[in-house]
């Protein structure tokens, strides 16, 4: 009973949609008011209809009503309650319903905190909004189904993947698709703007918290994803340039690029038409993402719950969306009139370098993503291309974006002073160099990059330190001067420099894991030891321990560092009972600037084991950097200015009051 | 470069343009070279045990092999962390040595893909060697070499 309702409410919000795809489109373009107000009631009906059909499912799961498929293929009743509601969103379909979910989320605040939008523009965004919702319901009721029945009943059911039988996979898809999905909301607010024929500050000022909202979650999924691969995999990676992560680090690019190109629109109303196409552009990519993830053209390492046959549903509506909304773009966009002019070295000027970087990196990104599927495809030749690609291009283009980092906020809007601005980070630049001498000098004989990528992050997070000195005029007045600045900063201003700050610790930290690393494997029994990196570690027993859906054998480490105990380290090898898989449990110690990390391979029988230790040093910056970058985000969304609902206030400021720094 | 004097006359608009679309060029061009250059040292093909026999290799090759790993081939050599098996597309055979921890998923008569170069002995050495997550999994590489030998069987699911 309550998977049909799931399963009604679901073409009812289908139903929904539809009419909201046009009937407020229709009536913007009659200026018929009650047509274009329709478009608030649906798209809160359409979210209420989505939201009861994904609470069917996940209370399907909860109860591990196995007449359901879905629930019979994914779940099983043993597994803990969290997993049981984690599978509803861990297969195709059911994360297919919260797709949709989200998509209709976002368009139900916008219809609840747009109320001071332009009529015309809210009525289209929510149309364009609806129709991407319509397009994907009609793929989950044709071809994918979460609400099938299953008759006669399986007595339990087949269990979840055990690899996704893990808190950081629980919240990952969440996360990535609030983040994957909301950027829908650029697009249907630049799609808008183009039939509209008008971008103007005030538009930039709707979209940009859309956006930044959308790119905090997409941050804080992808970090997920990364964290999990690092202690689930059992391989000690945190990115692999796989295909899947690829199609969530492509939007992401694209999307930061947008959200630095938004600021410009808004402070200097340049840049619109290329604003526009980013904005299209972040939503392809997701939509690329998608088909790559859900249609199964991709090997990968973890390409979970695919059926090729969907791919072609999905490859079709990504013409149509793609295809139409880059046509509509070509059509429209020379109709908009261009803004403010700058100077090239200018705060504009340096924006455009960061844009021109990153799509740049998403697009060598693109290209290695795609390319095997391209020539598999076109000749039969199967390649992979691998993080050494990936290493060969990408890296390249992220060191004069770190570089230009540390420079482009010292720079003035129009016309900026760049000997100005090197002066004043003289004191980076030493910072910097001094950095790198001593990273080069204590890992000598290793490789140079290593020093170099540190230097940079240096030069960085100093950067963001003079900035802000001088922002609240460190050296020029006294400190209760200072402390008041400080206060007064805007919220967004706050938030751009933690986030570049938490970026400088990322790199540092993505420097160190990809370079200094250590590991050993060897074959010991216990009573053993390995050493690494001055540690020791030995295996004081393996134990075998029982979990609630698997049972596992647990060595149990014991590190040492100069003689004194540092800690007690117990990776598992599990057995799944339902599936009979076997899984590996990595354990990590961290100690705030490296990891030690233990794996626990196979016995061999004659009670020997294989162990691999690894010493990585800097890991636990990559998550303490990602998070802070997060954080920036979230600080920057409270700004009184982006402020959801709130984007009128400024207007009421005198014209003359200066623009606040940024 | 910046010699503008009052600002807004459509042909400093024009100039303007034109830097952006030369800057937007020039790192077109970056990347193209840079994504050919990487291309050029870093694709990684992959053979079916077949394909090895056949096809001419670079000395020194890095390559993906891909297959089944063959019914009670699977020997740990005496250091313990060294495993030695056979790929085979059920025509050919290649030995493999690899040395680490092997995925969870490996297993005698399943699908595996291994990436290194071969030997002047003959001998496989892979420097990683790939499993699916799923058990029902075999990687599609495999599956089309098995096609081409001929030796294909539907997966019985």
């Amino acid at each position: 009973m309550i998977a049909e309702i799931g399963h009604f409410t679901l073409i009812l919000a289908l139903i929904m949609a539809l009419v909201q795809a046009f009937l407020p489109l229709v009536g913007a373009a009659r200026l018929n008011y009650g047509w274009m107000g329709t478009a608030t009631p649906s798209a809160i009906i359409q979210f209420l209809c989505i939201g009861t059909s994904f609470g069917c499912l996940i209370y399907s799961f909860a109860v591990s009503d196995f007449t359901v498929i879905n629930v019979a293929q994914n779940s099983n009743s043993l597994q803990p309650m969290i997993y049981k509601i984690s599978s509803a969103w861990g297969n195709h379909e059911g994360s297919m319903v919260l797709w949709v979910l989200i998509l209709a989320l976002f368009g139900c605040m916008v219809a609840l905190f747009g109320g001071n939008l332009p009529p015309t523009l809210k009525a289209r965004t929510l149309s364009v909004q609806s129709m991407i919702a319509f397009a994907f319901l009609l793929f989950i009721l044709m071809t994918s189904n979460p609400f099938e029945r299953l008759s006669p009943p399986p007595i339990d059911g087949r269990d979840l993947n055990p690899l996704l039988q893990d808190i950081g996979l629980a919240l990952h898809p969440p996360m990535l698709y609030f983040g994957y999905v909301g950027f829908s909301m650029a697009f249907s607010f630049a799609i808008a703007a183009l039939i509209e024929g008008k971008v103007d500050a005030a538009w930039a000022r709707w979209v940009r918290p859309w956006t930044l909202l959308a790119w905090v979650f997409l941050t804080a999924g992808i970090l997920l994803g990364s964290w999990w691969a690092y202690y689930e995999l059992g391989w000690g990676g945190w990115w692999y340039w796989d295909p899947v992560e690829n199609a969530s680090f492509m939007p992401w690019l694209v999307g930061t690029a947008l959200l630095h190109s938004a600021v410009v629109v808004e402070k200097r109303d340049a840049l619109k038409t290329w604003t526009i196409l980013l904005a299209i552009l972040t939503f392809s990519l997701s939509l690329i993402g998608t088909f790559l993830v859900r249609s199964g053209v991709l090997t990968s390492v973890h390409a979970f719950a695919t059926d090729p046959e969907r791919g072609v549903f999905i490859l079709a509506l990504l013409i149509i969306a793609i295809g139409g909304s880059l046509l509509l773009y070509a059509w429209r966009a020379p109709q908009l009139k261009g803004g403010g002019l700058f100077a090239p070295i200018s705060r504009e000027g340096s924006l455009i370098l960061n844009n021109l970087l990153l799509t740049t990196a998403a697009a060598t990104v693109f290209i290695g993503t795609l390319y095997p599927l391209m020539l598999d495809a076109i000749t039969g030749d199967k390649i992979s291309v691998g993080p050494p690609f990936f290493n060969a291009t990408f890296v390249p283009l992220m060191i004069p974006l770190i570089i230009a980092l540390g420079i482009g906020p010292l720079l003035s809007w129009k016309r900026g002073d760049l000997t100005g601005a090197l002066q004043r980070l003289k004191f980076a630049l030493v910072v910097s160099v001094v950095v790198t001498t001593v990273a080069a000098y204590i890992t000598w004989g290793r490789s140079i990059f290593g020093a170099i990528g540190l230097g940079l992050a240096a030069w960085l997070a100093a950067g963001v330190c003079i900035e802000f000195g001088a922002r609240i005029g460190i050296g020029r007045s006294n400190w209760q001067d200072v402390i008041r600045r400080a206060i007064g900063l805007p919220r967004s201003a706050w938030g751009m420099m933690i986030a570049h700050f938490g970026f400088a610790i990322l790199v540092a930290g993505a420097t160190g894991a990809s370079i200094w690393q250590d590991e050993a494997i060897k074959s010991i029994r216990v009573g053993d030891s390995i050493s690494i990196a001055g540690y020791e570690f030995s295996l004081r027993n393996v134990d075998n321990v029982r979990g609630p859906n698997y049972v596992a054998q647990r060595g149990v480490f014991t590190v040492r560092e100069g003689g004194e105990i540092v800690t007690t380290l117990a990776p598992e090898r599990r057995r799944y009972l339902v599936q009979g898989t076997e899984t590996t449990e990595s354990a990590i110690y961290s100690d705030g600037i490296s990891d030690l990390y233990a794996v626990l391979g196979q016995p061999d029988g004659e009670g020997r084991w294989i162990a691999k230790v690894y010493f990585k040093p800097l890991v636990p910056w990559l998550w303490l950097g990602g998070m802070i970058t997060v954080l920036g985000g979230l600080v920057s969304l409270t700004d009184r200015r982006l402020r959801v609902g709130a984007p009128t206030r400024r207007q009421s400021v005198p014209a003359g009051a200066p623009a606040p720094a940024e | 470069m910046s010699a503008t004097t009052s600002g807004r006359t459509p042909a400093t608009r024009k100039r303007r343009r034109l830097y952006a679309v030369l800057a937007g060029l020039t790192m077109l061009g970056v990347a193209a070279a840079l994504v050919l250059t990487a291309f050029q040292d870093n694709i990684v093909f992959f053979y079916s045990p077949t394909d090895l026999k056949e096809k001419e290799l670079h000395p020194n090759q890095f390559l993906r092999l891909g297959g089944l790993v063959e019914e009670g081939s699977v020997k740990k050599a005496s250091d313990g962390v060294t495993t030695e098996f056979i790929i085979t597309d059920l025509s050919n055979t290649v030995a493999v040595r690899y040395t680490g921890l092997l995925p969870d998923l490996f297993r005698e008569g399943q699908g595996v893909v291994s990436q290194g170069r071969l030997g002047p002995d003959g001998i496989f050495v892979a420097t990683e060697v790939l499993a699916k997550h799923d058990e029902n999994y075999m990687p599609p590489e495999v599956a089309d070499a098995l096609k081409k030998s001929g030796q294909w069987k539907e997966p019985s699911k």
